[in-house]
């Protein structure tokens, strides 16, 4: 039977009613996809946002800013595909468990005033002497 | 857009899934901390799985959503209004993309949920089983289903599972505008001329039942939505939700003069909470099942797409490709 639709575009296509074949897309007939880095304004890093699926790097750009500047806060983007990152893994997110216990490589762990102002003090009472 | 009333599984269809304690006492307690899930780290089974189905429905329902306000881009009146229904609609097809990437990352292809959608497995929000039948329903929906659809997509952005988040975080961004123009063309009839304001009426009554729809049934009682949101899957009943729209929306129509069509819808003074009468839920159910006034089309139009890209894909696609599942 023949698909009636309010919609005039619709009515054009000439649609029959009735199911799918059950698999219609094959399940090897994808475009790998493209991770996503976008640069919100000149100056800034460039940040991940997501990713495309695209034949190529130069559609993975076209679709990228399809889909992720559509509001002009963009100005750089940058496609990888994700085959091709490699990422640690959250199993061993534990490799980064030690970093916060090396203070020694922070500001605050370098205290100085105390000693300036012992110092201070031994000589005001050196010179009272 | 977005179908709230999310339809779970039928739960008697298979037993429940043996999950190693100690690796779920530590995946229960990480929640309740409030850590984000990640895709590569341990997860039960069934959260995988209520996951997938969730935001996969969710992704259908940005496509098939699109579809009865497309029906109008070419009527709309006036420029404004028709380049903003264009934008509108390319963002809901962006939303989707969005989506159904952060399914990708449970480990379901975007080409097996395009299958489950077109041959009927795989379900989406009734509300667009219905037909936009003038622009006064395309106002409705701009305003009421986007602004229902928000209160749902807000709760779930504050969910467990990290992808879907930073999804819904974009997502929720770009709705503020569809709520906005919605409400602006919405307004815009109520306050014209006699005719304008009994089509939008009429528009009104037509759309009121599936919009109480949209929430889904009360579940408040259902065993299974209660792991779900232990599990920050699902942030709040479907009554809940329902009754925060209410709150929010049905004061602004009624100060247009506009009714709505169920004599017991009302605010419960004392507990505050919107009492109202039965909306049909055996025609919801029914149109689940497919015998919505529109499903057949839906899926039709869709798979019509499908058939005539195919051969674009096919040329454009590069040679032995595998597929590597999606970062994030
Ligand atoms: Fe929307
Ligand atoms: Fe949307």
């Amino acid at each position: 039977m023949k698909l009636v639709s309010l919609d005039p575009r619709v009515c054009r296509m000439d649609m029959a009613e009735g199911a799918a074949p059950d698999a219609l897309i094959q399940e090897n007939d994808h475009w790998p996809t493209y991770e996503v880095f976008a640069q919100k304004k000149r100056g800034d890093q460039h940040q991940h946002v997501g990713i495309v699926h695209a034949p190529n790097g130069e559609m993975a750009l076209v679709l990228a800013k399809e889909q992720f500047a559509r509001r002009g806060m963009c100005v750089n983007l940058w496609v990888v595909r994700t085959a091709d990152v490699v990422a640690t893994s959250y199993e061993d997110a534990d490799i980064f468990d030690s970093t916060p216990q090396k203070t020694h490589r922070e500001p605050v762990d370098y205290k100085v005033k105390d000693k300036i102002n012992r110092y201070n003090q031994s000589k005001k009472e050196k010179n009272e002497q | 857009m977005y179908g709230g009333g999310y339809l779970p599984d039928d739960q008697k269809r298979h037993l429940p899934i043996a999950e190693d304690p100690d690796k779920l006492a530590a995946f229960e307690t990480r929640i309740d901390r409030g850590d984000k899930v990640e895709p590569q780290d341990w997860m039960p089974t069934e959260y995988r799985k209520q996951l997938i189905r969730m935001i996969e429905q969710h992704a259908h329902s940005e496509i098939i959503g699109a579809l009865p306000e497309g029906t109008w881009i070419t009527r709309a009146p006036g420029f404004k209004r028709k380049m903003a229904i264009m934008a509108k609609v390319q963002d809901e097809i962006g939303h989707a993309q969005l989506l159904y990437a952060a399914a990708e990352t449970l480990g379901k292809t975007r080409e097996a949920m395009i299958n489950d959608l077109i041959n009927g497995k795989s379900k989406y929000s009734n509300v667009f089983n219905y037909p936009a039948e003038t622009w006064s329903d395309i106002a409705v929906i701009g305003f009421l289903i986007d602004a229902a659809a928000i209160v749902n997509q807000t709760l779930n952005a504050k969910g467990s599972y990290g992808p879907y988040c930073r999804a819904l975080e974009r997502i929720c961004y770009e709705e503020a505008f569809h709520l906005k123009q919605g409400h602006d063309a919405f307004v815009a009839l109520a306050t014209g001329t006699e005719r304008s304001r009994s089509e939008l009426q009429a528009a009104l009554n037509r759309w009121w039942k599936p919009i109480m729809h949209f929430f889904g049934p009360s579940d408040k009682a259902s065993v299974h939505s209660e792991k779900l949101m232990r599990w920050k899957v699902k942030m709040a009943s479907n009554d809940d939700m329902r009754n925060q729209f209410l709150d929010m929306y049905v004061p602004r129509i009624w100060e247009l003069d506009l009714t709505l069509p169920d004599p017991e819808l009302r605010k419960d003074s004392d507990t505050g909470v919107w009492l109202f009468g039965d909306p049909d839920w055996n025609e919801f159910f029914e149109v689940i099942k497919g015998n919505g006034p529109c499903n057949a089309e839906r899926l039709a139009v869709r798979r019509w797409a499908e058939e005539k890209g195919e051969w674009v894909k096919r040329a454009l696609r590069p040679r032995n490709e595998i597929y590597v599942t999606p970062l994030a």
